[in-house]
This record gives structure tokens, sequence and C-alpha cells, in this order.
């Protein structure tokens, strides 16, 4: 090895050495540079991302839940508020053992089997990892037994939370609706809207009803407050804070007492009620019979309770005044009388002779009357008085059905009323068209006939009638129905109006109006189908029964109550405006298989009417009296059958 | 009196190399000043690394005066100790943090790779200075023997940091010696070929540190938050840093270890871009110090002990930077000089004593 020689020369040695030196201090210098190079791209070029980042580590963003607005009757009546309670929470990220946790939990607190199933629910259906309540409404005992044994539980945590209450329990349950917690399809429509930010800490949304609807102004501004956090996530100080700013509170037309008369007078009846202010569109009396206890739904509701309120054959879930469709039945005939008048096709003095029944040229078909014999000679004022069956099936063969649905689409038929309200249903104004549509089959001149007196395809929501109603009311102002009025600022207490507008006028002469509104005026009085309701009242009244079918009867059969399964009987219907001469209220008002409208309708009619002019205290109906004679129009018309939503 | 005092003075501070001790006196203030600010303001802390650095000085001078004609006398026997140490740990060593790193003697625990740190460039100096004129291949393979040995030992506690340190520490006597560049060549590519086998022997924990190097934010809670939060604290230091006490990563709580291996981050924080460019200039004045004594050192014994001494310095704390922004694996290199940890600092300054025994015994000899 030649080179090794050579290296024994010491001054060559010392030369190498001093080459390897140098080499070493280049070789430092370079890592060095390396290091610079590396401090250079994190602190001047990634700098803004650094320290971002350093800035989220040590910033949280901590919510501040706002109060949610309150809803109130016209009179200032609370219908739903909030209050502050302390919860028993579980973190179930933190808490490993879930069911023991519980279990010795249930030692020191009560904890039904309702809480642990609903506990079941919500971590099943839990949005993010945060703490989910066992217990809530704790009292200062329970708070105090759990405070001297938290050590024993880490994960478990009393929270002081806000809670809505509905204090009037079920009344006006159909109204109010009610809030529950944020579930995955809530999350996802707010995050469409742009909203979720604002939803940061909340745990409710409005669901149903006035809650659902006006969730918007309810919910109120979420404020922030910018904490300070170590890396325990122990706050440290507090940065900024933004507050929260309150829900807006909502004040409704409604009037509560009223809405307690009407539904005390249904007892315990299905059914549904609609009362408008013609003169605004307001919406004061709403009901639909049953009805449920919306606080049932606020912390999330336990599956049994859910299950019966969804599968009671009573369907207190259903909004009947505003998503069930009924035959309007003879209530119906107001508006065909209406269309007569208008369309030239009836003069106020012609007059049919009925002889109890109605056929169609060339044909043997009979269309009954609901009075076997007949009225005699009718005319129209009569014809709305007695609720002459036949006088509409020959005035529904005249005009045709197309006339007639054009004309009906004035008064709002077959469209939404546009009420403040999620649900509504459309109702069917049938059409030549719509048929051939909905079933692709053509129409039938026969299926005119029974249109006449609101049977057949024809359906309709309480809600439409009513608002139906207050066109007859007011003469021909058609309102957007509105339950809210007021929308009141919970700080400042700045008001304002949810303004309704008419939607449009209705131009008929002005003898028309007056005409049919004397013979609603007459179905009241004496010799009227609505009289023995409203005997005594110290106030004239124009209203119409009607009795809507729910099965179909065979030609040539009678209809017999007491031989129908009891949900097949008719539905008693029954419109109504006060005082005749100035209306201040009209209304719609359904009797599920109650029988006659006269009957077993128009007294609730006069309930509300009374109680909303006199305040006059209300004494429950209950017995259900059985369908009577003096009600108008158990037909057999062949045609299709009515069922109740 | 006065004349007494002067002598004394004279005699105290003629071992003393005055640039390299300013240099290595500014690292301290720097050091200092971080510190109190990683700890939280602890005096504690500072009081014990004054004493710590007390510890050192006088290590430091002990070493100074000591002449270099003496020392090598003791290379051989301290590494020899060393080494049976280790075996010692080997076999009956405490088991701490999962490692098998100390030794219980009683009275005080020992890492016995720390005194190796030492022992090991001393001892193939001792060998090269010895061999200096018949110097053959044969040599380079008994010298890398005795190097390889206590590496093994040590990567079996298992401590790959101090095992890497300490085998570069005999590389750079090695390389100084004048192994030739064909084999410097030839066992670098040998190197890079056998880094799959050092992948397979390698324990979990190291695996995953390279891992985590490689992405840390494969585990950010785990073992890549280390790495994540130190790099955040670097970058958001940006030019001029937040200011010192203000770091929010240091003082929020973000940064493990902040007082110790990751005490860089912290000042990286608090002094931005332009204090680190500061720092690593005080480490090159350190280094270049060390070079140039390792230059004019007299004999190859001196040589070769301050450019191993000089090296093994700059490489600590290139590692312990690289680590900290996030450009090495996580391993437990203290930064020379400024992180909290007693041991550390006094074989630094036995380093320096080292340096400037070599130093000023040359300049006696010159004049």
């Amino acid at each position: 090895m030649p080179q090794f020689v050579e290296l024994k020369n010491l001054e060559g040695e010392r030369s190498e050495f001093r080459r390897r030196t140098a080499i070493a201090g280049i070789f430092v210098l370079v890592l060095f540079g390396l290091l610079l190079a590396r401090f250079v791209f994190l602190q001047v070029m990634k700098h803004e991302y650094y320290y971002t980042q350093a800035e989220a580590n040590r910033i949280s963003l901590v919510p501040i839940v706002p109060n949610r607005g309150l809803i109130l009757d016209r009179h200032g009546t609370v219908l739903a508020h909030n209050f502050t309670a302390y919860t028993l929470e579980i973190n179930p990220t933190v808490v490993r053992d879930l069911d023991a946790t519980i279990e010795s939990l249930s030692q020191l607190i009560e904890i039904a089997p309702k809480d642990r199933r609903r506990f079941k629910r919500l971590l099943d259906e839990s949005r993010k990892l945060g703490a989910i309540p066992i217990r809530t409404r704790l009292s200062e005992d329970e708070i105090a037994r759990f405070a001297a044994n938290r050590y024993r539980f880490p994960g478990v945590e009393i929270n002081a939370r806000l809670f809505r209450r509905y204090p009037n329990g079920t009344l006006a349950s159909h109204v109010v609706g009610y809030i529950g917690r944020i579930n995955q399809k809530d999350m996802e429509t707010l995050e469409a809207d742009g909203r979720l930010s604002n939803y940061r800490g909340s745990e409710h949304i409005g669901k149903t009803g006035l809650e659902q609807m006006y969730e918007r102004e309810l919910h109120g501004t979420t404020g922030m407050e910018q904490v300070e956090v170590d890396s325990g996530g122990r706050a440290v100080r507090t940065l900024s804070r933004t507050p929260p700013v309150s829900g807006n509170n909502l004040q409704l037309h409604l009037d509560l007492r009223l809405q307690e008369a009407a539904e005390t007078a249904f007892g315990g009846r299905r059914g549904a009620l609609v009362a408008i202010d013609p003169s605004t569109g307001g919406v004061l009396a709403f009901v639909s019979k049953p009805g449920f206890d919306p606080n049932l739904f606020i912390d999330g509701i336990d599956p049994p309770t859910w299950n019966e309120l969804n599968t009671h054959p009573d369907r207190p879930m259903v909004n009947r005044a505003l998503s069930g469709q009924y035959p309007p039945g003879s209530t119906y005939k107001p508006f065909m009388a209406l269309a007569a008048l208008e369309l030239g096709k009836r003069t106020p003095q012609y007059a049919i002779n009925d002889p109890g029944f109605f056929t169609l040229p060339g044909n043997s078909h009979q269309y009954r009357d609901w009075k076997p014999g007949g009225h005699g000679s009718v005319n129209l004022h009569q014809s709305i008085v007695i609720s002459c069956d036949t006088y509409y099936y020959q005035l529904a063969f005249d005009l045709g059905i197309d006339t007639i649905s054009n004309f009906m689409r004035q008064f709002g038929f077959g469209a939404r009323t546009g009420l403040d309200l999620e649900g509504e249903a459309i109702g069917i104004n049938p059409s030549q068209e719509w048929k051939q549509r909905r079933f692709r089959q053509k129409w039938y001149v026969g299926d005119t006939i029974s249109i006449g007196i609101g049977q057949g395809y024809n359906v309709m929501t309480l809600m439409q009638m009513a608002n139906a109603t207050a066109i007859i009311a007011n003469k021909g102002t058609v309102w957007r129905p509105r339950l809210v009025n007021l929308i009141q600022d919970a700080t400042s207490r700045a008001q304002r109006a949810v303004l309704a507008q008419p939607l449009r006028r209705i131009d008929f002469k002005p003898e028309s109006w007056a005409l049919v509104q004397a013979a609603m005026v007459g179905v009241t009085t004496p010799g009227g189908t609505g009289h023995r309701a409203f005997a005594d009242a110290k106030y004239i009244v124009g209203g119409k029964t009607g009795t809507s079918q729910v099965v179909a009867i065979k030609q040539g059969q009678k209809y017999d109550a007491s031989r129908l399964d009891e949900r097949h009987r008719d539905h008693a219907l029954f419109i109504a405006y006060a005082p005749a001469d100035n209306p201040t209220i009209a209304l719609a008002v359904l009797v599920e298989n109650a029988g006659g409208g006269g009957a077993n309708a128009a007294p609730l009619a006069r309930t509300v009417i009374d109680f909303f002019l006199f305040g006059k205290p209300v004494t429950p109906i209950d017995a259900p009296a059985m369908p009577g004679a003096a009600a108008s129009g158990a037909t057999s018309n062949g045609g299709a059958s009515a069922e109740r939503d | 009196m006065r004349n007494v005092i002067e002598t004394l003075w004279r005699k105290g501070t003629a071992h003393i190399d005055v640039p390299l001790l300013i240099a290595v006196c500014l690292l301290l203030v720097t050091g200092m000043v971080t510190l109190y600010s990683a700890s939280n303001q602890s005096f504690d802390r500072m009081e014990t690394k004054l004493f710590n650095i007390g510890v050192a000085f006088a290590v430091m001078w002990v070493v100074a005066n000591t002449p270099m004609s003496q020392v090598i006398r003791l290379a051989m026997p301290a590494y020899l100790a060393a080494l049976a140490l280790l075996v010692a740990v080997a076999l009956v060593g405490d088991v701490r943090n999962g490692a098998r790193r100390w030794l219980d003697l009683g009275v005080l625990s020992l890492q016995p790779s720390e005194l190796m740190k030492i022992a090991l460039p001393l001892a193939l100096a001792w060998y090269f200075d010895r061999y200096e004129s018949t110097l053959r291949l044969r040599n380079f393979v008994i010298a890398a023997a005795l190097f390889v040995l206590p590496v093994l030992l040590i990567l079996r506690q298992p401590d790959l940091g101090t095992a890497l340190l300490i085998a570069s520490s005999g590389c750079f006597v090695l390389f100084l010696a004048g192994l030739p560049w064909k084999i410097i060549f030839a066992l670098g590519a040998a190197g890079v070929a056998a880094l799959p086998l050092a992948w397979s022997v390698m324990h979990d924990y190291q695996r995953t540190r390279v891992m985590i190097l490689l992405d840390p934010s494969q585990d950010p809670l785990g073992a890549g938050y280390h790495t994540i939060q130190s790099t955040i604290a670097v970058g958001s230091g940006g030019w001029f840093g937040k200011g010192w006490l203000q770091g929010t990563q240091t003082h929020l709580d973000f940064l493990p270890e902040r007082t110790t291996d990751f005490i860089f981050a912290v000042y990286s924080e608090e002094f931005g871009l332009l204090g680190n460019a500061m720092l690593l200039l005080m480490f090159l004045l350190v280094i270049a110090r060390g070079l140039v004594i390792t230059l004019d050192a007299p004999t190859v014994f001196t040589r070769l002990v301050a450019g191993s001494v000089t090296l093994t310095f700059a490489t600590y704390a290139f590692v312990n930077m690289g680590m900290v922004s996030g450009i090495l694996p996580v391993v437990g290199v203290p930064l020379p000089l400024i992180s909290y940890g007693g041991t550390a600092l006094v074989s630094a300054f036995f380093g320096f004593g080292l340096l400037m025994s070599i130093s000023t015994n040359r300049k006696l000899i010159k004049s």
C-alpha cells in the first residue's frame, strides 16, 4: 500500500490533517446552512401557516347560546318560555362503561327507565362528541348528593341549561309545536342554509308548529367567547366576548282563552276548528283535537311514548286543521250559490220543484236529496237555509265541472292558504284536467253532480274552509291567514308587524254577497238547519251546516249511523261568521264521525262565537249526539268516498 | 498583597482560552434567558442551572490546567472503565422508561454512556497517537473495533441517539486521523446499502420516530406531537419572534420538554429567525475557535482530541436544532449549553477544558 508510506511523511500528514479539518469545518458550515434554510422556510415562508396553527392551539371559541324567543298570545299570555335547570350529563367519549356508570349514578340520583331509554336514543343520534343528559331538572338535594360523589364519576357533570317549557300542555299544541334536539337532518338543512355556525352550542331546534316556522326569529344569534386555553384545554383567560342576541318574541293573533274555550267544547271528540278575524286574516283560534303535550319532546321523547303517540287510533300528532282533508259537504253550497248568481245561471227568484232526487237526462240513477220526498219548491235562498241537495245537483250539472273549478279557485280551494305553519295540505278542487292527471281518466258528467253538494272528489282543509268563510263575511277580501301578529325584539322591545296584505279582491255584485249572506243568516234562524244551536243568540250569525260523508252509501240503501263502524260515520261540519252585519270572527269547525253538522258541529261554533263576543263561560259538550235528520246531505252519489286524511 | 492577587490571577487564568470563553459565555447567557422563559420564570431552575454552570466551570478549569501529557495516560484506563460500566449496565442496569441506561451505585446513579462520550475520543486519539509513525489500515480496523464495541452496547440499551453521537465522535477521530478516502466512500456506500438491514433490527419505537419524522401528522397526539408542536413554535416565531416570555406555545404548555431537549423551540418562538441566526453564529464562534485550536494543536493526540471535541459539539447542536425544527427524528439530544441538565453541561465543559488545555499548553510551549 504505497500511499501509506507517503503518509508517514510527517509534513504530508500534517497538511492532510489541515485539509481534513478544513473539510470538517466546511461540512459544519453546510449543516448550519441547512438549519438556517429550514428556519427561513418555517419562519418566513410558512410563517403565516404556523402562526395560524399556534393561534388555533391557544384560542378556543366557546359559543354562548342565546335565549329563545317567547311565544305569546294576543293578550301576552305565555305559550312557550324558557327556564334554567340543572342537568346531569355524561360525556360518552370519557366514560368507558356507560351502563356501569349509569348504574352507580342511579344509586345516588333517581334515574327512571324512561331516562335511560331517552339517553340511549340521544346517544344513537348524537351529532357530536359532547355530553348527553341522563337526568334533567335536578333538585337541590340531588345536586348536593352528586357533588359530594363527583370524584367517583369522571366524565359526568352537572350543567345549568336553558329549557323550553310549554306551560299550557296540550292546549294549542298544534299551533305552538315543539323544539327537539338537533339531529343529522337538521344539521344538513342548517348547513345548506349557511346557518350552521349560528347553532354552535345550540342543542335544540324548532321541529313543528310555530317553533319550526319561526325558527329564524326565535333562535337568536349565538354569542362567542374567545378563550385562551392551555394544552389541557383549561381556560386561562377570556380574550373577547360577543354577547348573544336573544331570539325575538312572537305575539300571536290567537286568543288563548278562546282557544281554551274551543278545545274544552270539543271535550274528548276528534276534530278541528279554525277561527279567523275576517278583517285581518289573523287566526283567533286554531284547534286540532286531540293534541299532545309538547313538553314531552324537548329533551328527546322516550320511544314507547313516541310510538304510542304515533300509533294511537286518534292520531294526536296529525294537525287536522291544516293537513286533514275533508269533503266540505253542504258547507260548499253558499259558494255554489255565489257561482250561480255571478255566472248568471240562476236568478234569486228561480225555483226548482224538488221531488227528493235528481236524475241525469236519459239515466235512471237517482241522486237523492237528504230529505226523502223532497222539499217541494226551492229557490236560491231556501236552498241554503234548508240545504236542499237537488237544487245543487241541477246547478252543478248546469255549470259544468270546469266552470265550477275555475270559480272556486277564487276562494282558494285547491291551493294553500299560506298560513304561517308547515304542513298545509292543498286539498282538491277537481276539474277535467285534474282527473286526467290524477287518474288518467275522463271526467264523467256523473262526477259533476255530487260536487254540487261538496262531495265526490272535492276535499279541503279546515283552514281553507275558514278562510273561504271569512271571504264571504268580508265580501270578497282574500287574506293570507296569519298566526303571528307581531315580532318583538327581546331587548329593545321594538315591534314589527307581520303585515297581512290582502292577497286579492273578489269583485262580485253586492247583491250576490247580500243574497248569500242573508241565506246563511237564515240557516241560524228558525227554519234553518242550524237554528237550534243559535237559539237565543244575542247577535245575528251567518252559517252553514255540512255533513261530510266518509263512506259511500250504495244505491237504494239508507244511511244508518248505528250500523256503521264509528270511524265510518259522517263528519259534522259547520261554517259561520258573526256578527252578521259587521263580522269580527269567521270560523269552520269539524267533528270527526259525529254525524250531522247542525246538531254536532254548530253548537261548537256557538260556544266559540259566544265566548269571542261576550267572554261567556263554557260548558263542555261531551256526549256526541247521534247524527240528526236535521242535517243535510247523507246522499248516495256513487262517486269516490271521502276518506279522512 | 497586590502582587499575590496578581500572581494568583495570572496562574488561575493562565490556562483559560479567552476567545472560547467569551463564545461559551454568550451561549450560557442565551441559555439562562431562554430557561427563565421556558421554566415559566422559575428561579429554582435558574439557581440549579447556575449551580451546574459553577460545577462545569470548575471541571473545565481543572481539565484546562491538566497537561495533555497526563490526559493521554488516563485515556485508555478511562475508556476501559467506561466500557466495563457499560457491560455492567447491560447486565444489572436499572430500567427506566423502557431502557436500561442507568447504573445504580448506591449513592448516585450513573449513565455510563455519558462517560463513554468523553472516553471514546480520548482512547481513539491515544491509539492513533501511539501508532502515529506506523499507521496502517490494520490500525484503522482496530480503532473501529474500539468504538464499535461501546456503540453496540449503547444501542442495546437501547439509546439510538447517544449511540449515533458516540459513533460520530469516533468517526471524526478516524476521519481526522487520515482514514483513506476510498474507505470512507466505500463505508458510506455500504451504510446506505445497509439501511434496510438497520430498519429490520430497529425497535418499534425507533421506527415510529423515523416514520413520524417523515409524516408527523400520522400521529398528531402521540409520537408526532413533539415534532408538530415544536415546528409550530418555530414557524410561528416569524422574523423577530413573539418576544421574550410571550411565546404562546411555550407558556400555554403546548411544547413538551421545553426546558430540556426542546428548549430551542422556546427560543425560536420568542426570538424568531433573527434570534436563530444569532444563535447559529454563537455556536459557529465556539466551533470556529475549536477548529483553530485543532489546527494549531502540537501532537496527534491533541489534534484528534480537539477536532473530535469540536465536531461532536457541532453535531449535538445540529442534531438538536434539526430535531426541534423537524428535519431529524426525535432523539434525546440536548442543545449544548442551552438545555437544562447538569450532565450534558459538565461533559461539554470537560471538552472545553480539553480544548483550553491544548490551546494554552501550546502557547506556553511557544512562549
